[in-house]
């Protein structure tokens, strides 16, 4: 198994080579991005306004990562080791809230 | 050179591909699959901070709104710009060592450098600014427009401080990793077979574009009612 994969990762170009096209693209939406959020916050929307700069910054993550990152064209390993450190991220997050979040309960 | 009597210390190997891998693919493999273990740590590094703001912005929305109205937009939207390209000029370095382009890689690096720069230089002139307004935490600290949230609006520039310091630090380190990165490429010693430092080197400088995607609208556009 070894051989057979050394002789074809030694011999050929096995990365994939990302067109120039996406990474303008990607650009180009990252550059919206921003100035959406930008202009989002400049608008009352009540109570949407948050969840809408948390959703915008979150894409614009998720296409860095995918595509700026390779991600999309990565291992499975590397797609588990990106996903846990997000699943660490919300697990920090979600139980320090059901802390804070909650306190006020007991003061009724 | 460990393996004298073995067969294979006889055999060619490619300059750069460590005795320890089986081949440059699965170097490369270990060594993409190295940062994003870093880049996990990092992750909690700024998140734990994060949740910390959080946690303060929930408890005190005004505040936060009214502080974050301190802050220049123009500034602050200007500088994610510039990062961005930087991030775009980073991704075009690794592709042309992908295609084996030296001088496109210089060309590149040496754009993300300059672009890297030019965040800085645009932060240190917002630094400059806070501290000559009193916006820099401590004794000196003077903000008067709401004097019920003052103690509040200085807890959110020490977040402000805190958070952009830490990120212009990683953005001075990678400035550093950058013409290290640089000095390689014009040694010429990536191509389309090895180009792995150049890969990572890429993915910590896109990491802290993406720390900042979050601090932009987290610091400089929290939507409330403004005062004044």
């Amino acid at each position: 198994m070894a051989d057979h994969e050394q002789h074809s990762l030694e011999h050929a170009p096995h990365h994939h080579v990302t067109p120039l096209p996406v990474y303008f693209g990607v650009f180009f939406a990252l550059a919206v991005g921003t100035l959406l959020t930008w202009y989002a916050s400049t608008i009352d929307l009540g109570i949407w306004n948050t969840p809408i700069a948390l959703g915008i910054a979150g894409i614009k993550a998720v296409l860095v990562i995918l595509f700026f990152m390779h991600v999309l064209h990565s291992t499975r390993l590397t797609w588990v080791v990106v996903i846990a450190s997000f699943l660490w991220l919300g697990v920090l997050f979600v139980l320090t809230f059901a802390d804070y979040l909650t306190r006020g309960w007991l003061m009724k | 050179m460990t393996s004298m009597t073995h067969d294979s210390a006889e055999h060619h190997h490619h300059p750069f591909l460590q005795h320890h891998f089986e081949d440059l693919g699965q170097q490369h493999e270990a060594s993409t699959l190295g940062m994003w273990m870093f880049l996990c740590t990092e992750i909690l590094f700024f998140g734990g901070v994060l949740c910390a703001y959080w946690i303060y912005r929930v408890m005190y929305p005004e505040a936060w709104a009214e502080a974050a109205h301190q802050q220049n937009t123009m500034y602050g939207g200007i500088n994610t710009i510039v990062l961005i390209v930087s991030s775009l000029t980073m991704a075009l370095a690794v592709r042309a060592a992908q295609v084996g382009s030296r001088i496109w890689q210089l060309i590149m690096l040496f754009a993300t450098l300059v672009f890297g720069s030019t965040f800085l230089l645009i932060k240190g002139m917002e630094y400059s600014m806070h501290w000559h307004e009193g916006l820099f935490p401590g004794t000196h600290f003077t903000w008067h427009e709401v004097p019920a949230l003052a103690p509040k609006v200085q807890l959110f520039m020490c977040f402000y401080w805190g958070m952009t310091g830490l990120h212009a630090l990683h953005m001075i380190i990678g400035a550093g990793l950058l013409l290290w990165i640089m000095f390689r490429a014009w040694r010429n010693d990536f191509g389309p077979e090895y180009y792995g430092p150049v890969e990572v080197m890429g993915l910590y400088w896109h990491f802290v574009d993406i720390v900042w995607i979050f601090l932009f609208p987290f610091l400089y556009l929290i939507h409330g009612v403004h005062h004044g």
